[in-house]
């Protein structure tokens, strides 16, 4: 247990502060101190990808992440992309396309996919393979999650998919 | 902090991963420090920050152009997610015998910036890496940058790995070649570096020497192959056997042939 830290970002969008030990996991303090239950721990040892969280924009591992490593970051869980009233494109394509069966890997799917479509808006097949390629699904495989990224790609870019 | 005996956190990838031997045990976040980010061109080639990401490593298009054997290696470490957080410096410090980038060094002749309260030092990569899990990091050291000379624009790279799958895979073996050639397409210098066939990566001086004078053809790189196969000392392990290790060593330069 380390001396409590004052750790202050932005969560989704909203400024947020808390006093913690800075050693906690920031996947512990998303989802006991704010309830945000997106990011599910898998593994535990960054090989799974379901605790992906977008920091400044970039996809991380939270179960790899300590709590003082959150202070002055703009942090985007799943919860943050979308609302079930107003889902990410993404979510949508996820829903339409069949691309979900428990649900475990999807918050951290649609958070990498986040992350590579930001960064290249028209991916083909093998650039969004490559992009999954640290999400495992260990229900039912890989053909539908990636023609959701696709489509997903074409509704943002505002094309019929 | 570091005298309290904790140890210097950079990506976290390896440090915080259960099991691993700073798990439960304090850390000292080196992020935020100045001077340990970024890539910087000097007039000595490039210096990569410590804590440079894998991931801005792998798109940072002097490394794409100049240093293809490094992005190449940097592209099949881990996933997506582990490249956006481990760095450069924590793949040296981890000094994994299967450390992807490893070799890749080993072939640029990478030296290794170390820096402490007492001032800096140099060291080549083949002297920074000591035995599975051991650097030469003294005590209260950290390292701080990767240097890198740039090869010769016309200097042939290569990076192969043998992995049980593409992404999040630990080496089964890899090679890293760097090669020099003249216009008539003879071998001028040829270097030669393999990781998790040896207690670290290393180069293969032996192998090397096979290839000067001649051409990239198949005699040429299988001669090469049985050099390595006597120069390193391959353990068996969950992904692979020693004796099937040793045989993939033999092959690897084969991939070479692409380069002709």
């Amino acid at each position: 247990m380390n001396e409590p830290m004052d750790i202050a970002f932005r969560l989704n969008g909203r400024p947020v502060e808390l006093t913690t030990d800075p050693g906690r996991r920031a996947i512990d303090v998303l989802r006991e101190d704010f309830g945000l239950t997106a990011a599910k721990e898998g593994c535990g040892s960054g090989e799974c990808g379901a605790c992906a969280v977008l920091v400044d924009g970039t996809a991380r591992l939270s179960c790899l992440m300590l709590a003082a490593q959150l202070h002055g970051r703009d942090l985007t869980t799943a919860e943050g992309l979308g609302r079930p009233d107003a889902p990410h494109p993404i979510q949508t394509a996820f829903a339409v396309h069949g691309a979900v069966q428990c649900g475990y890997c999807t918050p951290g799917m649609t958070i990498a996919a986040a992350e590579l479509l930001a960064r290249d808006p028209a991916p083909d097949r093998e650039a969004a393979r490559r992009a999954l390629s640290g999400n495992l699904c260990r229900c039912t495989g890989y053909v539908k999650i990636v023609d959701a990224v696709l489509a997903a790609g074409a509704a943002l870019r505002g094309e019929e998919s | 902090m570091l005298d309290d005996g904790l140890s210097p956190m950079a990506g976290g990838t390896d440090l915080l991963v259960p099991g691993r031997k700073a798990a439960g045990r304090g850390v000292a976040l080196l992020e935020g420090l100045p001077g340990l980010d970024g890539v910087a061109m000097t007039a000595q080639g490039l210096r990569l920050g410590a804590l440079a990401s894998l991931a801005a490593l792998e798109r940072h298009p002097v490394i794409r152009e100049r240093l293809p054997v490094l992005a190449q290696a940097i592209a099949c470490l881990g996933s997506p997610l582990i490249r956006n957080m481990g760095t450069m410096g924590g793949n040296l410090v981890t000094a994994s015998p299967a450390g992807d980038t490893l070799p890749a060094l080993l072939v640029l002749e990478a030296v290794v910036e170390l820096a402490s309260r007492d001032g800096r030092r140099h060291l080549p990569v083949a002297e920074f890496l000591l035995g599975p899990g051991r650097t030469a990091l003294g005590p209260g050291e950290i390292v701080a940058a990767v240097r890198i000379a740039l090869p010769p624009p016309g200097a042939s790279q290569h990076f192969e790995k043998v992995g049980r799958r593409d992404a999040l895979a630990i080496a089964v073996a890899s090679l890293a070649a760097l090669i020099v050639r003249d216009e008539a397409g003879r071998v001028v210098e040829a270097r030669l570096a393999v990781g998790s066939l040896a207690p670290t990566a290393r180069r293969c001086p032996s192998a090397e020497a096979a290839l000067p004078g001649r051409r990239l053809d198949r005699e040429a790189l299988l001669e090469a192959g049985r050099r390595i196969r006597d120069e390193i000392s391959p353990k068996g392990d969950l992904r692979a056997t020693a004796a099937y290790r040793r045989e993939m060593a033999g092959r690897l330069p084969l991939r070479l042939l692409t380069l002709a």
